[in-house]
C-alpha cells in the first residue's frame, strides 16, 4: 500500500487506539424535548467524524441552502419522522483517539421513565442535558427544571456509576459566564442535598456551535475539561471481581458422541469473583458439592477467569445442572422467597397486585406475585407517595413473592444477582424491572 | 499468509482487547440463542458479516485444536436464501466452508417461491434483494425455526440502531419497531407463543471496522471478490455497477475495467462494488479507516431509493 495511505492510517488509526480500559464508554443522553439532545449527539458524531459524506448529503438534500440541521442525524424511524418525535432507544456509536463509544439515546418525551430504564440498565454513564435558557439564572436562588432533577435522580436510583451535567446553550445566554456559574451553583447544591453520589462533573457546551462539546473551551470563565474529554476519562462499570464466585448456568454443553458417560461444560458469565481449576464450589438450588476440574474460554482450557467473562467449567462428578442454576463458592448464597424492590413499571396495563407474573432472575424464569406497593416514588422528587397500583412510567417501592427461591443480593451489591424483569405471561411483554433492595430471611 | 504480523506493525497502538469484548458480548448471545431456543438457525451468505458470525459460533460452541482447526458441531444448522442472482464466488465459497466445516446447510432459494407463486416478479431482471423475506419466511415455517441468528449491526443503518440484540416477530414475520420489548442488561425477554420467533444479532454493538479488525485479527477467511480484483463495471447514479447477467449495461453505459472490491455483498442485482488496491484484511482496515462514504451508502442500490427503505423492508421480515 501506499505510504501516503499508510500514513493516514497511522493518523486515522490513533482515533481508535484505546487507552488502559480497553472497553467501549456506553452513555445515556437524557434531556427532555427541545434541550438540544439530539443536537448534541449529532454534533458528537459530526465532529468525531462518525458522520459519512453520504450521510451528510441527506442532511443538505434537506436542509436547502440552510446550515444542516445536526438534530436530524439521530433521526430513525419513518414513523419518528412523520410525528417528529423519537420513539425508542436508538444506539449509536463513534470513536476517538482515545476510545470507544456507544451512546443509548433515550427520546426525551412521554414514554420517558421507560424509555431512560432501558438505557440506563448496563451504561457506565448519564449526560443530563440542562438547557441555560429554561432556567431564571438571574434569581437570588436558582431553581432547576423538574426534568433535570427527574434525569439525574433516575440515573442514580439506577446506579449508572458516574452523571455528568451538560448545560447547554451557552451560545444563547446574554451572560454565558454569569449564567453557567448560576446554574452550577444551583447543580452543586442539588447534588448535595439529593445525595447524587455518581455525579463525576458539570460542563458549559453549545451543541449548536459546538463549544466544548469536542473542542475545549478557552475563555477566562471555564478552563475545564470538554464534555468529550470528560468522556474519554469515565471509568466502565467495574464487575466485581472480590468477593466468593457466583455465576448462573447460562448453557449446558455435551461434549462427544452422546454415548455412554459423557463430559458436560457448564458454560455462564461469572457474576462476582474468580473461578480457578481445583476450586470448591457449591450448586444452587440442591447445595450439592464438587471441585472443578477445568476451566474453559471459549472453547480453550484456561487457569482461570474472572467476573464479566463467560467461562466454561467441568466438575469432577456428574451432577443434575440445568440452565438457570447457580454455582458459588461454598455457603455464600443465600436463597430467598420475599424481597423488597424498587420496581419500574414499563408496561401500559398497570401492575397488578397479587396478579402472577414471570420474572426472570439470572438464567432462570420463576413465577412471582407483587405482595404489596409500599409507596410510589414521586418522580421529580423521588420523596415516596402513597399509592395502590403502578401505572407506565411510574416507578414504586414494592415486596415481591417468589413461586421458588432465588440468590437474590442488593443490587447496590451485585448487579447480576439483584436485578430482575417482569414480564406479562399473557401478552409476554417485558412488563417491569426489578432492583433488590433487601432480601427476607428464608421461610 | 501473516496477517497478524502485519497487523501489528500497522495498528501498534491497538489492543486487542477491545475486539475481546465485543467477542465476550457475541458469544454470549450465541449461547444464549442454543440455550433458550429449540430450533434456532444460522443465516450465512458467505458474506463477511456472517463469516464473522460463525467464526464466533465455533467459538462458543466448538473446542480448539491445536492445529487452529475446531472439534465438535454447532448446536445449529445454517440457513441461506438463494436469490439465485448471488455472486458464483460466493456461493462456491459457502459451500466450500460449510464442507470444511461439517455443518449443516439450509438452503431456502427464491427460485422456488416463484414458482409456488408466493414472489412474482415484475420485471424478470428486477431486484430479488427485497423478495427474499418471502423465501426466508418460508423457510422459518418449513423447518419450524424459532430463531434466526443475524450478522446486522446497528451502525449499518438507522432503523437497525433501533434493533434490539433479541428481536421479536409475530406470527405474520413481522418486526413492529413500536412495540419492542425493552432490553434490559442481559436479562433478555425471549418468550414466544407458536407461530412467532426471533431474531438474533450477535454482532448488533460491532461496527464495520471492528469487523474487518476481528477477519484480520483471527484470519477469517472470506470469498476473493471482498479483496481488489478486476470486475467490468458501469457508472450509474454515482456508483459502480458491476456487469453481470442480470445487471447488464444499459444503452449509452461505458464498460470499464477496474480494479475493485466489494464492501458489502448480497443479490448481484444492487451490490456493487468500491474502486480499491486493497488485497488482504489489513489494507482493507487501513482503507476503512480512512473512508468518507458509508459502507451501505457506497454499494447498496436498494438502501438509495428513499431514507426508509431498510425499515420497510425490515418490517416485512427481511434480514
Amino acid at each position: 500500500m501506499s505510504a501516503v495511505l499508510e500514513h493516514e492510517a497511522q493518523l486515522a488509526l490513533a482515533a481508535v487506539a484505546p487507552q488502559a480500559d480497553h472497553r467501549a464508554l456506553r452513555f445515556l443522553t437524557a434531556g427532555s424535548v427541545d434541550d438540544g439532545k439530539s443536537t448534541l449527539i449529532g454534533r458528537l458524531l459530526y465532529d468525531s467524524r462518525a458522520i459519512l459524506a453520504d450521510q451528510l448529503d441527506t442532511l443538505h438534500a434537506r436542509a436547502a441552502g440552510e446550515p444542516i440541521d445536526l438534530s436530524l442525524l439521530t433521526d430513525g424511524l419513518e414513523a419518528e419522522r412523520e410525528q417528529g418525535i423519537t420513539i425508542d432507544v436508538a444506539f449509536r456509536y463513534f470513536a476517538t483517539r482515545q476510545r470507544k463509544f456507544i451512546i443509548a439515546d433515550a427520546p426525551g418525551h412521554e414514554q420517558y421513565t421507560r424509555n431512560m430504564v432501558t438505557a440506563a440498565a448496563g451504561s457506565d454513564a448519564a449526560v443530563v442535558l440542562v438547557d441555560l435558557t429554561k432556567i431564571d439564572w438571574r434569581a437570588p436562588v436558582v431553581e432547576l427544571l423538574p426534568q433535570t432533577r427527574r434525569h439525574a435522580l433516575l440515573a442514580q436510583l439506577l446506579r449508572v456509576p458516574s452523571i455528568v451535567f451538560a448545560v447547554n446553550k451557552i451560545d444563547a445566554v446574554d451572560d454565558a459566564a454569569a449564567a453557567y456559574a448560576a446554574v452550577r451553583g444551583a447543580l452543586q447544591r442539588f447534588a448535595h442535598d439529593a445525595g447524587l453520589t455518581a455525579l463525576a462533573g458539570i460542563v458549559p457546551v453549545s451543541a449548536l456551535r459546538g463549544d466544548n462539546v469536542t473542542r475545549p473551551l478557552h475563555t477566562a470563565w471555564f478552563d475545564g475539561p470538554s464534555l468529550l474529554e470528560l468522556l474519554e476519562r469515565l471509568p466502565t462499570t467495574q464487575e466485581t471481581t472480590h468477593g466468593p464466585l457466583a455465576m448462573p448456568v447460562q448453557y449446558v454443553a455435551r461434549d462427544g458422541d452422546g454415548v455412554g458417560h459423557q463430559a458436560r461444560t457448564l458454560w455462564g458469565r461469572i457474576a462476582r469473583g474468580r473461578i480457578c481449576t481445583g476450586d470448591a464450589v457449591q450448586l444452587l438450588p440442591g447445595g450439592h458439592r464438587a471441585q472443578v476440574q477445568a476451566v474453559l474460554r471459549a472453547g480453550r482450557p484456561v487457569p482461570s477467569a474472572g467476573a464479566g467473562e463467560s467461562a466454561g467449567l467441568v466438575l469432577d462428578r456428574q451432577l443434575d445442572v440445568s440452565r438457570g442454576d447457580w454455582i458459588a463458592a461454598p455457603g455464600s448464597l443465600r436463597e430467598s422467597r420475599r424481597f423488597s424492590a424498587t420496581l419500574a413499571w414499563l408496561d401500559t396495563e398497570p401492575a397488578q397486585i397479587g396478579r402472577r407474573y414471570l420474572v426472570r432472575h439470572g438464567n432462570r424464569w420463576v413465577q412471582a406475585r407483587i405482595g404489596a406497593i409500599e409507596h410510589r416514588l414521586d418522580i421529580h422528587t423521588l420523596e415516596p407517595t402513597d399509592a395502590h397500583e403502578l401505572a407506565v412510567n411510574d416507578i414504586g417501592e414494592v415486596t415481591v413473592e417468589l413461586q421458588q427461591p432465588l440468590p437474590l443480593e442488593p443490587y447496590a451489591d451485585n448487579r447480576v444477582a439483584g436485578a430482575l424483569i417482569v414480564v406479562d405471561p399473557s401478552s409476554h411483554r417485558t412488563s417491569g424491572a426489578l432492583l433488590v433492595r433487601e432480601t427476607a430471611a428464608p421461610s | 499468509m501473516n496477517a497478524r504480523v502485519e497487523l501489528d506493525r500497522l495498528l501498534p497502538q491497538l489492543a486487542h482487547s477491545h475486539l475481546d469484548w465485543l467477542e465476550e458480548e457475541a458469544i454470549f448471545i450465541l449461547r444464549e440463542v442454543a440455550a433458550t431456543f429449540e430450533r434456532p438457525a444460522l443465516l450465512f451468505s458467505g458474506g463477511k458479516d456472517s463469516c464473522v458470525v460463525l467464526r464466533l459460533a465455533e467459538k462458543a460452541f466448538k473446542r480448539a485444536q491445536g492445529n487452529g482447526r475446531c472439534a465438535g458441531r454447532l448446536p445449529f444448522p445454517l440457513l441461506h436464501v438463494d436469490t439465485g442472482h448471488n455472486f458464483p464466488e460466493v456461493i462456491a465459497f459457502r459451500d466450500q466452508r460449510v464442507a470444511e466445516m461439517g455443518e449443516r446447510l439450509l438452503v431456502a432459494h427464491l427460485d422456488d417461491s416463484i414458482a409456488r407463486g408466493s414472489v412474482r416478479l415484475a420485471d424478470p431482471l428486477e431486484s430479488r434483494n427485497g423478495h427474499q423475506s418471502v423465501t426466508l419466511l418460508e423457510a422459518i415455517d418449513e423447518h419450524r425455526l424459532d430463531c434466526l441468528i443475524g450478522g446486522a449491526r446497528r451502525d449499518e443503518e438507522k432503523a437497525r440502531a433501533k434493533e434490539r440484540i433479541f428481536s421479536h416477530r409475530d406470527s405474520f414475520g413481522q418486526w413492529q419497531p413500536k412495540e419492542q420489548r425493552p432490553e434490559l442488561w442481559t436479562l433478555f425477554n425471549t418468550r414466544i407463543r407458536p407461530g412467532e420467533h426471533f431474531r438474533a444479532f450477535p454482532i448488533s454493538n460491532w461496527t464495520e471496522l471492528d469487523v474487518w479488525l476481528y477477519i484480520a485479527r483471527e484470519q477469517i477467511p472470506l470469498p476473493d471478490i471482498y479483496y481488489a480484483h478486476e470486475r467490468d463495471v458501469v457508472r450509474r447514479r454515482g456508483l459502480l455497477v458491476p456487469v453481470t447477467d442480470v445487471t447488464p449495461p444499459r444503452t449509452g453505459e461505458a464498460i470499464e475495467r477496474l480494479q475493485v472490491r466489494f464492501r458489502t455483498v448480497g443479490d448481484m442485482t444492487c451490490t456493487c462494488p468500491v474502486e480499491s488496491p486493497a488485497s488482504d484484511a489489513t489494507e482493507v482496515v487501513t482503507e476503512t479507516l480512512t473512508v468518507t462514504i458509508s459502507e451501505r451508502g457506497a454499494t447498496r442500490m436498494d438502501d438509495r431509493t428513499s431514507d426508509a427503505s431498510m425499515e420497510r423492508r425490515k418490517k416485512e421480515g427481511y434480514f
